[in-house]
């Protein structure tokens, strides 16, 4: 269809796009939410996760972005430099002036003919990243671009996120439809002025609104957005084998998709929040890698993203063939969670840095 | 601040990029002048697969200024499969018991700062148990 | 060719030397020997010191030391070889000598390690490895020889408590020298209860840093009277060899390359073999260091200086004693100082002047200074006048 057949809200690129390859990146420690409830006692009683993880100390958003693309690039095979874009999203990244994509780019072996730069949205800075990257791709500006949601996340001691804020994400390389392991049908935006959750310039920790949070800003942008893309792509929950929604929490996901039509089934092996945690920019990025993970060909997914501030970015994917001959050319997610260090509350502490040195 | 010898060996550091003699095909890491094999000039780029084994290993509690924050840790010999050894730490260990002979895979991460917290971040290899499927 | 003597040796007591200062520590040793030499008047100072410029933030030591020991008319500059700096002096001094381009040589080895404290010390003294590619992965020396040991004690076969014997000869006899850091013998549980510093390396597996200086005056012998020249000590031998500067470079870390050819060539060039030899003052800035000098000398096969060490065979009545005065281990190890502390201590032993440890009848003396884990190799055959 030409641009002026498509409707006007959704965000279809005039040449189709897709995956070619995607990886994820979990480190390899978890902190049960016994640990965290054995310090600090909240009045809702236990952990709504089981664990989450934890970077190590040699760990930031830069090193586990390496992993995650040089895993894509194994599943895309392509070589480095035919990335035209190297795009990190996160609320993480080590520097507050100087790109985590650079370093990125550079160890990929992606330098120097190649856009670079860090998004920042909160928890949806990696699919913001996407969506620029189905731009890039599908305008014909470049065939092939990297789109990264990665987090290190943050929550202050005491606060309710010090049972949920974990480290992971995943990577995912936007090229020409006909070669994609899934191809994007179609995208769609929902933004609105929301102020739920923030960090302010140099502070350390997040802030957020408590209740605020759920129906006016996660319920809100989530199901309008999905809503959306559903109705426009003339499209029924039925219609998708998996849904992944962004998963502050195990119950936020669940309440979304049954909302939206979606049943337990079609979202179970994209809720990975009860074994590493809120992984923030990485969080709906991750759960869709463990669903590619065991998706056959034609199926489609439905994965909406939620970014505080706020907004969510929803797409529609169909899976082809090619998934079968590339997904096994990297570790899976599940590998990545199996692989296990339990620590303890101190230890956590110190690798995250919450322990004052000077 | 040391910014430029940091950033001169970057690429050598963030994918373990050496040589290759173009004179006698020896693997040569890290990068020299000279090839150490046959004195021919040595320039041409070579991506190391990143495999490897342990041929010796150390944990240290008393590390040099500027690994304070992540002593105690364990530096290695490792042997990689294209010949060269290299000095490096071993990460994400977790429970597993270092030995002589055992296969690794090279990461990339934060080595240290330079200087304080203010300082640019040095990243660079770091070799962990191989084990996780492919790479 | 022109035979080089040393006419006169000085040293002060190694250790934490909190109160003096670098240019007062060279001075003391410096006017120590001139006046063990009779006043013997040098023509050129050489001073091997390695962490001058970064714990002491001081260069040009040459003049400076010259300067504040009153030597006047003298040329003078600093040789650096790590943990050989001292040794890579004494060799300067030697080869000035024996030129003919200078008649008497005066020889410093000066550490000053107490300057600076703190983590930044193990840093600097790791700058003897190469910063990009060994320092920058958080190595330090001491984890550089807990790797070596490591590697050992796999293809040797060695059991890990082996090792004690090099810590407890080394402290046994420091006992008896009164220029030693530690002057108390040491009992095994002692050694075996140590702290782990870099597995396996125990903390009595380490010689101790510390501060020092030694000096000695190089001079021809048809320069000296004959009645002097008596108690005086001929250096018959003299070689530096070095390897590549990494392990990771070499091809068979344990073998100590660089350390057995200059056994080989300093003895070649004295006309003996190092069977030859009436003790060894080797570098046992680390214990497996003690271990891979010995074997690459050819005084044990490869895999066995450990066994021949549980004999007692290089303790004081043994059939090589080595360390006679501490060793780096016991002495202490002021690093650049540590080659001119040897030499030093070689003499007293040919002089017959080392008390309660004299090596009975010594004559012929092996001694070997490193930088690194035999990165750098100089090794000096010294042989009693008479």
């Amino acid at each position: 269809m030409t641009s002026s057949e498509k409707s006007s809200l959704l965000l279809i690129p005039d040449r189709p796009v897709g995956f070619i390859g995607y990886g994820a990146y979990v480190p390899r420690y978890r902190l049960p939410g016994s640990a965290v409830a054995r310090v600090w006692r909240f009045s809702e009683g236990g952990s709504p996760v089981k664990e989450k993880a934890v970077a190590g100390l040699d760990e930031d958003v830069i090193t586990m972005s390496i992993e995650a693309a040089r895993n894509a690039l194994a599943r895309a095979g392509i070589a480095a430099s035919e990335l035209r874009a190297v795009w990190i999203g996160s609320e993480s990244h080590p520097y507050a002036v100087k790109p985590s994509g650079t370093v990125v780019a550079e160890a990929l072996g992606a330098t120097t003919s190649v856009s670079t730069g860090d998004w920042q949205f909160a928890c949806k800075a990696g699919t913001e990243a996407i969506v620029a990257a189905m731009g890039l791709v599908g305008s014909g500006m470049g065939k092939y671009a990297l789109a990264i949601g990665m987090d290190t996340a943050q929550g202050r001691p005491g606060d309710q996120l010090e049972y949920t804020a974990g480290s992971g994400g995943a990577a995912y390389i936007v090229g020409p439809a006909d070669e994609a392991l899934a191809v994007i049908e179609a995208a769609y935006s929902f933004v609105t002025d929301t102020p739920d959750f923030w960090r302010r310039q140099e502070q350390k920790y997040p802030e957020h609104g408590q209740r605020f949070t759920g129906d006016p800003a996660y319920f809100k942008h989530i199901h309008s957005a999905a809503e959306t893309l559903l109705k426009e792509t003339g499209t029924s929950a039925s219609d998708y084998r998996f849904a992944v929604f962004h998963q502050p929490n195990p119950k936020f996901p669940q309440r979304a998709a049954s909302l939206l039509g979606f049943n337990d089934e079609q979202i179970k092996d994209g809720l990975l929040v009860p074994v590493i945690g809120n992984t923030y920019a990485g969080a709906a990025l991750i759960g869709l890698s463990a669903v590619l993970d065991i998706a056959q060909p034609g199926d489609r997914i439905l994965v909406t993203s939620f970014g505080s501030g706020a907004g969510s970015d929803a797409f529609a994917l169909r899976v082809t063939e090619a998934i079968l001959e590339r997904r096994g050319k990297a570790p899976s997610t599940a590998a990545y969670i199996a692989r296990r260090t339990e620590i303890d509350y101190g230890t956590y502490v110190r690798f995250r840095g919450k322990l004052a040195m000077k | 601040m040391e910014i430029p010898r940091h950033w001169r060996i970057k690429s050598q550091r963030y994918g373990l990029v050496g040589e290759v003699c173009p004179h006698c095909e020896i693997k040569i890491f890290p990068p020299r002048d000279v090839c150490p094999n046959c004195g021919g000039e040595a320039k041409e780029e070579y991506i190391f697969s990143g495999r490897g084994e342990v041929y010796s290993f150390t944990s240290l509690y008393d590390g040099p200024a500027g690994f304070e924050e992540t002593t105690p840790y364990t530096v290695a010999l490792i042997k990689l499969e294209e010949g060269p050894v290299v000095t490096a730490q071993l990460t994400d260990l977790g429970d597993a018991s270092v030995e002589i002979g055992m296969p690794v895979e090279m990461v990339t991460r934060r080595i240290r700062s330079d200087g304080d917290e203010r300082g640019m971040l040095i990243y660079g290899y770091k070799f962990r148990p191989l084990g996780l499927g492919p790479r | 060719m022109t035979e080089v003597v040393i006419a006169g040796i000085g040293q002060v007591p190694v250790g934490e030397h909190w109160d003096i200062s670098m240019r007062s520590l060279a001075a003391r040793a410096i006017l120590a020997a001139r006046k063990d030499a009779n006043g013997l008047k040098p023509q050129a100072l050489y001073v091997g010191n390695f962490l001058g410029p970064m714990v002491s933030h001081q260069s040009n030591l040459g003049t400076l030391l010259a300067q504040n020991a009153g030597l006047e008319g003298v040329e003078a500059f600093t040789i650096e070889a790590a943990g050989a700096s001292g040794a890579g002096a004494f060799r300067m001094g030697y080869l000035a000598v024996s030129s003919g381009y200078v008649d008497t040589a005066l020889v410093v080895g000066v550490e000053k390690y107490t300057d600076m404290i703190g983590p930044g010390l193990e840093h600097y003294i790791g700058m003897g490895m190469d910063y990009d590619y060994e320092l920058m992965q958080g190595i330090t020396t001491a984890s550089q020889a807990a790797l070596l040991m490591q590697r050992y004690l796999y293809e040797s076969k060695a059991p890990r408590e082996a090792f004690a014997e090099f810590s407890l000869s080394a402290h046994a006899n420091g006992a008896h020298n009164p220029y030693a850091m530690y002057r108390k013998a040491i009992k095994l549980e002692t050694y075996e209860r140590a702290e782990i510093v870099s597995s396996p390396l125990n903390m009595f597996d380490i010689a101790p840093y510390a501060d020092g200086a030694a000096a000695v005056i190089l001079t021809r012998s048809e320069l000296v009277r004959p009645s002097e020249l008596e108690k005086m000590v001929r250096v018959t031998g003299s070689s530096v060899v070095i390897d590549r500067l990494s392990l990771h470079d070499r091809p068979d870390p344990l073998a100590f390359e660089a350390a057995g050819l200059s056994v080989e060539q300093a003895c070649r060039q004295a006309g003996i073999l190092p069977k030859d030899v009436d003790f060894f003052e080797l570098s046992d800035a680390y214990s497996i260091f003690a271990v891979l000098s010995l074997e690459a000398a050819g005084f044990a096969k490869r895999g066995e200086a450990w066994k021949l060490a549980q004999s007692g065979a290089f303790r004081l009545k043994g059939e090589l004693p080595i360390s006679t005065m501490g060793g780096l281990k016991a002495r202490g190890n002021p690093l650049a100082a540590t080659g001119v502390y040897q030499v030093v201590e070689a003499v007293q032993q040919l002089r017959g002047q080392s008390g309660a440890n004299q090596v009975a009848g010594a004559r012929r003396a092996l001694v070997q200074s490193l930088g690194g884990p035999a990165s750098t190799a100089i090794t000096h055959v010294l042989e009693r006048c008479t």
